[in-house]
């Protein structure tokens, strides 16, 4: 059973409901928040209770890496607007980024082959920019234009970016077995 | 200043007592029992005034069990009898063990865990741990001069459902009433971090006798957060061990040696192995029962040779975790060693060379993980209330779903703190179907048949409906201690399974019960008395808790909510002195419901207190 909280996550930790959101802040209110709902202070209390902070504290922790992601924060958000991501149902997408999907495709690949842990370093950093780059473009969607249809295709593109991000470490942990 | 207390009598909670509770390290080589006392975290000694407890078990004919040194210095002389490095065997099969013929027991295969063949008769590794639990038990009610309320156990991040929960079983079987299972790379981040205030991101490197773990943790004002585990459940000082005895064997020509030689030989090789930490090389020198003669010079350049695959072996979950947890080397305040191994040197030069820094050694590796569950122990059981202390811990290993074609569905990714749930909606594949089966997985790997399958359950009662059609909702819920619950629930029709998950060999609790019976002598009579005292124990602990909360708190009820929760407890407490321990079961069912409201409302007033700091926060920004 879900615990009995009304406030979305932004306002449970005491947060304005944006894409832009102070980190500090919500380290440091997560912290607090499980300092008072985790486990391990109810271990000597009433199976009532401990039942509670084991529900209470799951649901801080889902919270909290809701908001922590800023591709899930963004999916949260379109969410809290009544938007779906469509993250499986629409995978049109334009040209240029299929292109650049291949190019990297194709790069893991002969990397893979070759076994060049570092080019696969280096790929990973450059998906890292790539990503950053669209993160904050979908500060400027969400939190200024309100144009949320491209911010979902934005949380599109960032889902297909993660899947190759699985993949290139993939590949890395195969080769350094 | 002296206040005087005012309560109704026979209402007032128990004046607050320290409460005598253990942090326990139940090693591969060594076991340790550690508790807080004056506010600091120590190591209790044995009679003879020494900290380890070998983790020996051996089994005499009669059926007693000697434990330690005792039953270390029979290992040579009865291999069979005597069982070294149990811990590498819990939760697993005999086809999980890679090199069985280089051990000197009878291996029996059982559904599940493996049992070892002995004199006074099978004996699962378990039953071996618990021997080890018992003693450490008994040194530390001794030490304390008391009854423990319960005891912290560690086991290696790293470790898997089935490991932990034979590990809990085992703590069980031996009497212990578990807090927690603590990840030993964590226990240590504790020890070390609380005694040098250490802030900022921490890697604990953690090679023990036969597992290796290696955590990310954030520190940050008492908070403990670990942000990613890596390991290898079947890597230690014990596999250096046996290198140096491969090498051995190889050097004498030695034609197949026995049981009670191969333990001669690698107890030689532990020693060798221990003389190179701080010795250029050592000799090894023994006599054989073929009357062959052993007398090998060991360098330590050769054994780092020897050894230089199993070091590498540790650098790739290092590698894994730091990925997993987003961290650069140049992140990284400190590297802290633990476990017996780090002592040899060519461990701490990779690790300073990977790290590009030399490692924290200025603690002892082997006592610094009971000392941790130490502190998290005195915290659990209540003695320390200042809040300081909060752990947050994370799975190791994926959990998923076997799904068409024998693949593997993640439903929760490995190093999501906990506790965690997460919940998944499938479907059926089949008009009219109405049965499903689910296979619960944990590991990385894609196809079901190379993840450790934890359980298999039905859910069956689904109304027939086209292909598609039912919606089954599976949700998996892990707790604090790592262990895992899955149930499932059509969505149209309610109907719902639930399973603790419990690998297939797992304990049910009346063989527990009858393994614990065994011990005794008069076995009807004190599985009762021992049921009674559980119950009353219980009922206790249960309205202690209750009261403890209405003090706190008591205003969060209406007069009449009140009245009636004090009818329930005053009814409990007055069963509890009787000796009916079905009746006093039931008592703590029906008190228990009754104070599920008392019970979140507090959460609540506590949740809606933190959300209203926030706010005075916000102010003053």
């Amino acid at each position: 059973m879900a615990p009995d909280f009304t406030q979305n996550h932004f306002e449970l930790f005491g947060l304005p409901v944006s894409y832009a959101i102070e980190l500090g802040h919500l380290d440091h209110s997560y912290r607090k928040l499980q300092g008072e709902v985790h486990p391990d202070r109810f271990a000597a209390a009433t199976p009532a209770e401990r039942l509670r902070s084991m529900q209470l504290a799951t649901h801080v922790n889902e919270a909290y890496q809701t908001l922590k992601s800023p591709i899930a924060r963004a999916r949260y958000l379109l969410h809290l607007n009544g938007i779906d991501t469509q993250e499986n149902t629409n995978t049109a997408m334009p040209a240029e980024f299929l292109m650049q999907q291949m190019e990297w495709r194709e790069a893991i690949e002969e990397a893979r082959e070759a076994a060049d842990i570092p080019a696969l370093d280096r790929l990973l950093r450059e998906l890292h920019n790539t990503a950053s780059a669209q993160e904050s473009h979908l500060h400027t969607m969400l939190d200024e234009h309100k144009d949320f249809a491209s911010a979902a295709e934005t949380v599109r593109k960032l889902r297909f970016l993660d899947k190759v991000r699985v993949e290139i470490e993939q590949a890395i942990e195969a080769l350094e077995n | 200043m002296a206040l005087l207390q005012i309560s109704e009598p026979g209402q007032s909670p128990a004046p607050h007592q320290h409460r005598l509770a253990v942090g326990i390290d139940l090693g591969t080589t060594n076991s340790l029992v550690a508790t807080v006392r004056s506010g600091m975290s120590v190591v209790l000694h044995d009679e003879q005034g020494r900290a380890l407890l070998p983790s020996v078990v051996h089994y005499l004919a009669d059926g007693r069990a000697e434990v330690g040194y005792a039953a270390q210095s029979q290992q040579s002389r009865d291999p069979h009898n005597t069982i070294v490095s149990a811990k590498r065997f819990m939760g697993r099969g005999v086809h999980d063990i890679e090199d069985l013929g280089h051990y000197p027991y009878r291996f029996v295969d059982a559904p599940g865990m493996l049992q070892l063949s002995t004199v006074a008769g099978s004996k699962s590794p378990v039953e071996i741990s618990a021997e080890i639990l018992k003693v450490l038990k008994t040194r530390a009610e001794k030490s304390l001069g008391g009854e423990l309320t319960g005891a912290v156990i560690t086991v290696p991040a790293y470790f898997d459902e089935a490991q932990r929960q034979a590990t809990k079983d085992a703590a069980r079987l031996a009497g212990l009433n578990v807090l927690r299972l603590l990840n030993e790379p964590t226990a240590a981040a504790v020890a070390y971090g609380l005694d040098n205030a250490a802030e900022g991101v921490f890697v604990v490197y953690d090679l023990g006798g036969g597992t290796f773990d290696v955590s990310i943790l954030r520190l940050s004002r008492g908070v403990f957060e670990v942000l990613a585990t890596n390991g290898d459940s079947a890597l230690g000082g014990d596999d250096f061990d046996r290198r140096v005895f491969c090498w051995v064997l190889e050097q004498a020509k030695l034609p197949p040696i026995g049981p009670e030689d191969t333990r001669l030989l690698l107890t030689k090789a532990r020693e060798a192995k221990e003389q190179l930490t701080d010795h250029a090389d050592t000799r090894i020198t023994c006599m054989l029962s073929s009357g062959d003669l052993i007398d090998l010079t060991l360098t330590s350049q050769i054994f780092n040779e020897l050894t230089q695959h199993l070091v590498s072996k540790t650098l790739t979950p290092t590698r894994k975790a730091l990925r997993d947890a987003k961290i650069g080397i140049e992140e990284v305040q400190g590297v802290v060693m633990v476990g017996g191994a780090t002592r040899m040197p060519q461990i701490q030069r990779a690790v300073a060379e990977f790290f590009q820094q030399e490692p924290l050694t200025n603690l002892d590796p082997d006592k610094v993980v009971a000392l941790g569950a130490a502190i998290q122990a005195n915290v659990l059981a209540g003695n320390r209330n200042d809040n300081e202390l909060l752990l947050l811990d994370v799975i190791p290993l994926s959990l998923g779903l076997e799904t068409m074609g024998g693949l593997t569905e993640k439903i929760i990714p490995r190093n999501s703190t906990i506790p965690v749930a997460r919940a998944q909606d499938f479907t059926t594949y089949k008009d009219g179907q109405t049965a499903m089966s689910i296979q619960v997985v944990q590991g990385e790997r894609e196809l079901v048949s190379e993840c450790r399958s934890l359980a298999r359950f039905e859910l069956k009662g689904i109304p027939p409906m086209v292909a598609g059609a039912a919606r089954v909702r599976v949700t998996f819920q892990v707790d604090a201690d790592g262990l895992l619950s899955v149930s499932a629930r059509e969505q149209t029709s309610g109907v719902e399974a639930h399973v603790v998950v419990k690998p297939s060999y797992g304990l049910s609790d009346d063989e527990i019960a009858n393994m614990l019976q065994a011990g005794f002598s008069h076995a009807q009579d004190d599985k009762q008395a021992r049921a009674l005292r559980e119950a009353q124990v219980e009922a206790h602990r249960l309205l202690e808790a209750i009261a403890a909360a209405l003090d706190k708190d008591g205003t969060l009820l209406g007069d009449t909510e009140r009245v009636a929760l004090e009818q329930q407890m005053a009814a409990l407490r007055e069963l509890a002195t009787k000796d009916d321990a079905r009746a006093i079961s039931a008592g703590i069912e029906s008190l228990n419901r009754s104070s599920e409201t008392f019970a979140a409302r507090r959460m609540d007033a506590s949740v809606k207190q933190v959300l209203a700091g926030h706010k005075l926060d916000e102010l003053n920004l």
